[in-house]
């Protein structure tokens, strides 16, 4: 026999030695195909081997189809296997001829042999071609009612291969109710399993245009459902328990006896060897206790050693994926991991990415006790040979230093690092000095006299160039030779590529300038007929604003160049407590590696099953753009501002210099004072954007002005008739967006919410638990504190007739601005009073 | 629920590729293979892909087993975990089948490489990863590779990809071989593996200490009987249960083991555990960890490694390592490389109670500044030492 390695040798699938093959290959087919000679089957294993291989390294072998399947009766079984593989891996883009194996797979479906069944049932299911599912009803019917658990375990995910193939179908062939039944009934967990993935692969996508879809998606949360599950776990599969725990995940509770109940039972699946299956018990366990601080925290406490035995047990990639999530837990609470921080030692033969994590967990767990050790350990990274390993760990060491309040030691090892005289270290500890020095001008002193010694030579990389610059400007009093180093670096104007560093340049010798002018004039000179010259628009303009400023008044110009300047207290964090709080309801998935919410690497159809947050992510993505895109921002010029100094200032005026032209006012120097005030501006547009999303702030007024009608001459209201909800109302993301675009506001109100109320608003789950309690569901929600922003619905329980609300909770007054829209107006009052109820009791036990 | 699944090549060929939901465009193998070779993260080249990526809205996962790139593909925000997890078991399923895992060894046998693939996952979701269960699906029989013919795999590749996993030398046949004499062994193999962490200070005192062991079966035993493994009977889990006098023990392996933690296979019931420090299994057919441990708990480490650098001027150094072997003169290591970033050093092998030197002179072409000690190192050792573990951890009988 021909090894298929021959084949597989050709290094290219685009290589063209495929062909003649492939012909040769089509002839001995054709030969064997009528053949009974003894023996015939292993010359046609050989030839399907072959043909396999090519199909394998991508050579196009479709054009021997015809010859396969005429080879394909036979009883042989392994002939079979290889016959449906190829099959099914060219049916889809050859429909006519797909059509021919229909009726041997159809056969063979019929098979006594149960394995023959289940081959053939799932080969028929894999065809992929729309036009043959009539002939897929049938034999799945009976595969669902086979005797065999394998055939039906076939029979199970073919009915989900039939409704991506055609939904239509599947559904009007019944198909999920009998999985559901099936469901509930077989005695096979792995069928039982499979009915599970594929409803629920069915139902969410159904969900969009049926209600009952919807009802149904909700129903697999249901108490006799989940318990079901529960009650059997451990004769799933891991693979299977996996998925039920995921299911658990998102079961809300009635009391917390029943959340204890949970956790006992599962208790054991944390001592599982498989990582995925204890993953998805800390998620059932994290999510369960979300509401009760002190649990929340035992469970901390009781998950970190099968994590940690999980880390350091199997293959490098399995432990990166569960180190991904213990940085996770330790990003959100430091302080109960600060005893455990020598488990984040790297060690020297661990990938740059779990050494990457590791280091990022080591600077958040620092604290007073353990910074010593923890410094020293970074200090023996940042010696290592392996070069972006040192970069990140003099990072993490200047991170500490910005963390904690004795510094003291720190800043002296960072000195140290100055005096190695690598110039990858020197660039990194530069930029760190700066940010030190920003926080801690108190060691302006030490530092100075290292950073003073460093020849601005060595330092080529932008931003450790920029952070030096910066320096010489800003110490430029304590540090002698800083008009002539930057006078020596103006004269290297043309050389420096950075548009970054030409920037600070001209900041760092305007400061020189006020500080030490005689013997900086002449740089500052040079430095502003430079920049004027510049083809870069914004250094352009930062030296022409410069200019003027200087020409209009110098005490002026030093006011809003060089003010004095407060301490740094907080490093704005990058990433908002909203982005964090969703990749956490996301626990155990890839949103904790990427560390992203699912929304901003997956398309919607993808993002998988009962993904609450994303229906949340959708809405709040609509409404609230303004909302979570401008805090980013703020913080982003905040930390500029605070930087530069004046770059915040530069950029207003920027803008109005080239609106105004030259006409512009004095008013405008009052910088250091307009800055704030502009942004206090912007927060408040901020703030009223955020009630309303990009709704103009006019409608906004008048959207008020209604409510505010409303609620002042309240309708006489005649005895308002009784109102239930319905417990388990569904509505599902699209009708409700829909809805609330149509129906007009009927009500407008602001409620008090109960003092306990705001301080279980740590989270948002909370209230959205609390609410549920009172049968009023959330949709979507968002926001960052103060200000939070609900998006609930609510059905009556007779009728389909719902409720929506938007429900704005600003925590630092307690209050919560309501809106509802009804489809049955009349009962809107009632419905409000209900929500009131509802709301004010909000963490009142 | 993965969406395509494929074994490369370290060059990057097609050995077996299925795609079970058709989700994901063909061009994926390549699309993958070139973000693993180049990767870049922060600008800098040369820094190793992580386990898992995005591109273009799919999601890629590997893992690197014997030399070879298992792959998984998907576009749903799955468990990442499931995915890796499942991707190194398929490795494990197929090595039990084969024998031995390589990349000639796939290529003979990739139909039943199909086979196996055809049956752990149906349409994304995994069906049964155990290698038992397949059994009664698999009807190609394995070509067998000759295991003499692979390249030395010395443990130390092993560890230098942070694995434990031992190769099985002794065990390289199928599960489903036949014996020449057409009867079957009745064999089971139960191995502990310890890989220990150990930091020195320069003056010889333990930083930071820490066994991660895992007992590690294989078994070809027919019938499926039970089994019992007993397990030292002074063994406390948890760090809580320390004894209150002083927990030093010889390595020899008496007195209490603590472990901090462990977890088991799903196959191991814990019923008389508690009693008497016994698990039960009905061991299935392949290789699997039985449990898994970690331990932090004072041992004696086997090595003892010193380092000396003395800077005689500015061109010139002298390294100084001294290795001593701590367990008994009866038993030997060997596979042994110190390593230090700046010599290389390999010796055969070390018998109990020796001590061994390396002195090394360094001279250098460019004037030094004084930080020679600061810039190398650490110094790190791979070993392999048969019938000894550190832990003291014992399987008394099985």
């Amino acid at each position: 026999m021909a090894p298929p390695g021959q084949a597989q040798r050709s290094p290219s699938p685009s290589q063209p030695s495929g062909k003649g093959e492939v012909s040769d290959l089509k002839a001995q087919l054709r030969q064997l195909a009528g053949s009974r000679a003894p023996g015939v089957d292993d010359s046609k294993r050989d030839l399907f081997k072959k043909v396999i291989s090519y199909m394998t390294v991508g050579i196009d072998v479709s054009s021997v189809f015809g010859e396969m399947v005429m080879c394909s009766a036979t009883s042989d079984i392994v002939l079979k296997k290889m016959c449906y593989l190829y099959v099914g891996n060219y049916a889809k883009g050859n429909p006519d001829l797909a059509l021919l194996t229909i009726n041997f797979l159809q056969r063979d479906c019929k098979d006594e042999d149960p394995m023959i069944r289940g081959l053939a049932l799932r080969s028929l299911c894999s065809l992929r071609v729309a036009n043959l599912v009539e002939y897929l009803v049938g034999p799945l019917g009976s595969g669902l009612r086979d005797g065999n658990s394998y055939v039906r375990t076939v029979a199970v995910i073919g009915i989900l291969k039939l409704y991506h193939i055609s939904a239509v179908t599947c559904i009007d062939a019944d198909f999920p109710a009998m999985l559901k039944r099936l469901m509930l009934n077989d005695p096979d967990t792995q069928v039982i399993a499979n009915c599970l993935a594929a409803l629920q692969e069915i139902w969410t996508l159904e969900a969009s245009n049926s209600e009952e879809a919807s009802r149904e998606r909700e129903a697999l949360l249901s108490k006799p459902l989940i318990y079901y599950f529960l009650n059997r776990i451990k004769e799933f599969s891991e693979w299977a328990q996996s998925l039920v725990l995921e299911l658990v995940a998102k079961y809300v509770p009635s009391d917390n006896n029943e959340i204890f109940d949970i956790m006992n039972l599962l208790e054991d699946r944390l001592q599982h060897a498989n990582g995925a299956v204890v993953l998805a018990t800390i998620k059932v366990f994290l999510q369960l206790t979300l509401s009760m601080n002190d649990v929340h925290q035992q469970v901390y406490e009781r998950i970190k050693a099968p994590l940690l035995t999980l880390v350091s047990s199997g293959s490098p990639e399995q432990s990166y994926a569960v180190l991904s999530h213990l940085h996770l837990l330790v990003m959100r609470a430091p302080i109960l991991f600060s005893s455990d921080y020598k488990h984040f030692y790297c060690q020297y033969n661990e990938p740059f990415y779990v050494k990457k994590l590791k280091l990022e967990m080591l600077t958040a767990v620092a604290n007073e006790s353990n910074t010593y050790e923890i410094v020293t350990e970074l200090c023996e990274y940042a010696a290592n040979v392996d070069i972006p390993m040192a970069r990140e760990s003099i990072r993490a060491v200047g991170k500490i230093a910005l963390q904690q309040y004795d510094v003291n030691a720190i800043v002296d090892r960072l000195l140290q690092f100055l005096e190695m005289e690598k110039d990858y270290v020197t660039a990194e500890t530069l930029v760190l000095v700066k940010d030190l020095l920003r926080k801690y001008p108190q060691w302006s002193q030490d530092c100075i006299a290292v950073v003073g010694n460093i020849s601005s030579k060595n330092v080529q990389e932008p931003k450790a160039k920029a952070a030096l610059i910066w320096m010489l400007g800003e110490y430029s009093q304590d540090m002698h030779d800083a008009p002539y180093i930057l006078e020596s670096l103006i004269e290297n104007w043309e050389d420096e590529h950075s548009s970054e560093v030409r920037l600070h340049l001209l900041t760092a010798v305007m400061k020189c300038f006020f500080k030490r002018p005689p013997e900086t004039q002449k740089a500052l000179g040079d430095a502003l007929a430079a920049g004027l010259a510049d083809f870069h628009q914004d250094v352009h303009d930062r030296a022409l604003f410069y200019y003027r400023l200087l020409q209009y008044n110098v005490t002026v110009a030093e006011r809003v160049v060089n003010p004095p300047k407060q301490a740094v207290s907080v490093f704005a964090d990058t990433q908002s407590s909203e982005i964090k709080d969703r990749i956490f309801d996301e626990f155990n998935s890839l949103s904790v590696v990427y560390q992203k919410p699912s929304y901003m690497f997956t398309d919607k159809e993808h993002r998988g099953p009962f993904e609450f947050s994303d229906e949340l992510g959708n809405l709040s993505i609509g409404a609230d753009a303004a909302d979570t895109v401008v805090p980013a921002h703020q913080v982003d010029a905040n930390d500029k501002d605070l930087l530069l100094s004046t770059s915040e200032t530069e950029k207003e005026d920027g803008r109005a210099l080239s609106s105004n032209g030259s006409a512009y006012s004095a008013p405008l120097y009052d910088a250091p004072a307009s800055v704030p005030a502009s942004q206090i501006q912007s927060d408040l547009v901020n703030l009223t954007s955020g009630l309303s999303g990009h709704v103009p702030a006019a409608s906004l007024a008048i959207d008020d002005l209604l409510g505010l009608g409303l609620s002042v001459t309240p309708a006489p209201a005649p005895s308002p008739p009784s109102l239930s909800l319905n417990p388990k109302a569904v509505l599902d993301p699209g009708t409700f967006q829909q809805k609330w675009r149509q129906l007009p506001i009927s009500l407008t109100q602001e409620f008090s919410v109960s003092p306990q109320g705001i301080a279980a608003l740590i989270t948002p789950q909370a209230l959205l638990r609390h609410m549920q309690g009172h049968s009023i569901q959330c949709i979507a929600s968002g926001g960052q504190s103060p200000n939070f922003k609900f998006f609930f619905f609510a059905q009556k329980a007779e009728e389909s007739s719902n409720f929506l609300v938007e429900c704005i909770v600003n925590t630092s007054s307690a209050k919560a601005q309501v809106k509802i829209k009804a489809d049955d107006q009349s009962m809107s009052q009632t419905f409000s009073t209900l929500f009131q109820s509802a709301l004010s009791k909000f963490g009142v036990q | 629920m993965i969406s395509q699944f494929f074994v490369l090549s370290q060059r990057g060929d097609n050995i077996v590729f299925r795609d079970y939901r058709g989700e994901v465009q063909k061009g994926s193998t390549e699309t993958f293979f070139r973000k693993v070779k180049f990767w870049k993260e922060d600008g800098q080249e040369e820094a190793q892909a992580p386990p898992v990526f995005n591109v273009d809205g799919v999601n890629y996962f590997h893992v690197k087993v014997a030399g070879l790139l298992f792959v998984a593909t998907t576009r749903v925000n799955v468990s990442p975990s499931l995915v890796l997890e499942l991707l190194q078991r398929i490795a494990r399923v197929i090595k039990d089948y084969l024998g031995v895992l390589s990349e000639d060894s796939l290529r003979k046998n990739f139909v039943l490489v199909y086979e196996l693939l055809d049956e752990v996952i149906d349409f994304g979701y995994v069906q049964t990863t155990s290698t038992e269960v397949l059994k009664s699906y698999i009807f190609n029989e394995p070509i067998a590779v000759d295991a003499a013919r692979l390249p030395p795999l010395g443990p130390a590749a092993i560890f230098m990809q942070g694995s434990k996993r031992m190769p099985g030398t002794a065990v390289t046949k199928s599960v489903i071989a036949n014996e020449p004499a057409g009867r079957k062994r009745e064999e089971i193999f139960v191995d502990i593996i310890e890989k220990i962490s150990v930091t020195f200070s320069s003056s010889g005192y333990i930083l930071t200490s820490e066994i991660d062991g895992t007992i590690q079966m294989k078994s070809y035993l027919s019938g499926n009987p039970e089994i019992r493994v007993a397990l030292n009977e002074e063994l406390n889990i948890g760090r809580g249960g320390r004894s209150l006098y002083g927990n030093y023990r010889s390595s020899a392996g008496s007195g209490a083991v603590v472990l901090d933690d462990c977890n088991f296979h799903e196959s191991v019931r814990l019923d008389s555990f508690d009693m008497d420090r016994t698990l039960t299994l009905v061991p299935p057919d392949g290789e699997f960890p039985v449990m898994n441990y970690r331990m932090t708990q004072e041992f004696r480490p086997p090595f003892r490694v010193t380092a000396l650098i003395e800077e005689a001027g500015n061109l010139k150094a002298e390294v100084i390592i001294k290795v001593r072997a701590e367990f008994s003169s009866s038993i030997t290591a060997n596979t042994i490389v110190v390593q230090m970033p700046l010599p290389k050093y390999t010796t055969r092998e070390i018998v109990g109670g020796s001590e061994n030197t390396l002195r090394a002179k360094l001279s250098f072409s460019q004037e030094s500044h004084g930080n020679i000690t600061k810039e190398s190192g650490p110094v790190s050792m791979t070993f392999t030492i048969p019938m000894y573990n550190a832990s003291g951890l014992q399987v008394i009988k099985s």
